[in-house]
């Protein structure tokens, strides 16, 4: 029955089937051996790198933030420290110039002392060379006042002395009126 | 009817027959291409189609040669065809494993999109697939893929039993569900696949043999009437030609797409 109906142009012609079956088998074998794998491999290789890319862009901005952390703490402590040796030295400034006050004073005083001690000391060496010699010269003017030698006589030379001490007393207490 | 019986419809004298005038069954005869040295059956549809299979291989070795993780020019036109089946038709369409499928349906589509387009090439003009003999061809590989992989998944009888009965009948249905069901998909799924492919391309090529063919004969007859009719319906075939073009990359595409989905349903879980 079936057999007897024309089927017309859906009435297949064998060698076109058989062809069909083997050309489209052998497009499916070659697709499957080389084309897709070839484009499969070409997309893994595709992700991996996007997927590198991402992870090495991605610990370079840990990296970054790290030095930033740490630069930010470098940064911090350089300051302190900078703060605590400027503090130091104002303290250091303040304790040398008390210190070389304190020196100079001492130094001034010591210089004052000294230079009254000497002028003392010159003074009363003046005082004893000056009396010895207006004696001399006292004794020596009266001795050619009176004509005659007093140089050795120890009685001149004590009343030299009184005489002188007499002087003395005298300017002290005029000196204090 | 007065108009119609002066243009030479049937029979209309030798010149028309010379120009395989009408259009018809017998335009898509193959004519064996060395009668004599190369066997009778070697003919131009079968060259054709040869001639087709070497040109996508080909085409594929040449585009996959040298990839790199950063496409060139010749690569992204062909990561753009390949990712129109890969992405757009196997992934989506059958979803989780669709990575074994790929393979066929790349084959599928680029076997029937150049064997379509040679039907608007002129060296050619003749759309392999319009012999059915391909398309049967395609059908039963496309039937034998879909079975096998639902077998391979459930098993005979699980396979059977999905693809027959959908879950949720009552079993009183059963005995008008399941002859239904195991007919429309087990036996007419590869008939609509190869007669829609067959069809359209049969009909496309009829229609430009019509406008071609029977617009030469009237630029060639002595009517100046008929010489304009021939001249627009020549005019007119450059649209039929578009038309075919764009009939030629749909089929490919539904056939592909429908492959794969008869793919996706043969292997999914419940209906």
């Amino acid at each position: 029955m079936l057999l007897e109906i024309d089927l017309g142009p859906l009435l297949p012609e064998l060698p076109e089937f058989l062809v069909g079956l083997v050309l489209f088998g052998v497009l499916w074998f070659v697709m499957a051996r080389t084309v897709v794998p070839m484009f499969e491999k070409t997309y893994t290789a595709r992700t991996a790198a996007i997927q590198g890319g991402i992870e090495k862009a991605e610990s370079a901005q840990k990296e970054a933030a790290a030095a930033l952390e740490e630069y930010k703490a470098q940064l911090a402590t350089a300051r302190e420290e900078a703060a605590r040796i400027r503090e130091e030295a104002k303290s250091q400034g303040s304790s040398i110039v008390t210190d070389m006050r304190q020196q100079a004073q001492e130094e001034s005083a010591r210089l004052l002392a000294s230079a009254k001690s000497q002028i003392d000391a010159e003074r009363t060496q003046a005082v004893q060379q000056l009396r010895t010699e207006v004696g001399g010269l006292a004794t020596s003017l009266a001795g050619r006042i009176v004509g005659e030698s007093l140089d050795d006589d120890a009685r001149a030379q004590r009343t030299v002395d009184r005489f002188i001490a007499d002087l003395e007393a005298q300017s002290t207490s005029t000196g204090k009126a | 009817m007065g108009l119609l019986s002066l243009i030479p419809l049937e029979g209309g004298g030798a010149e028309a027959e010379l120009h395989g005038w009408p259009p018809g069954v017998d335009s898509f005869k193959a004519k064996p291409m060395w009668p004599g040295v190369l066997p009778d059956w070697f003919t131009n549809h079968i060259l054709q189609a040869i001639i087709a299979a070497i040109l996508i291989i080909a085409f594929w070795v040449w585009v996959t040669r040298n990839q790199k993780i950063v496409p060139g020019k010749k690569q992204a036109v062909g990561e753009m065809i390949y990712d129109l089946v890969r992405n757009s038709i196997a992934r989506d369409i059958i979803g989780h494993d669709y990575h074994k499928y790929v393979p066929y349906l790349l084959a599928v589509f680029s076997f029937i999109l150049v064997n379509n387009l040679f039907g608007e090439v002129f060296i050619f003009m003749f759309p392999t697939f319009s012999k059915i003999g391909f398309v049967y061809a395609l059908a039963l590989c496309s039937w034998l893929l879909y079975n096998l992989a639902g077998i391979k998944k459930h098993g005979f009888v699980g396979y059977l039993k999905l693809s027959t009965l959908p879950a949720g009948v009552p079993w009183p249905l059963w005995f008008l569900i399941i002859p239904l069901e195991f007919l429309s998909n087990i036996i007419v799924r590869p008939l609509t696949l190869a007669l829609r492919l067959f069809a359209n391309l049969f009909a496309g090529h009829l229609v430009v043999l019509v406008f071609v063919v029977g617009g030469t004969i009237l630029l060639g007859s002595a009517e100046v009437f008929y010489k304009v009719a021939g001249g627009s319906a020549i005019l007119f075939s450059f649209a039929i030609f578009a038309l075919e073009l764009l009939v030629s990359a749909i089929q490919a595409y539904i056939f592909t797409v429908l492959t794969a989905q008869y793919v996706s349903s043969a292997i999914a879980q419940e209906h």
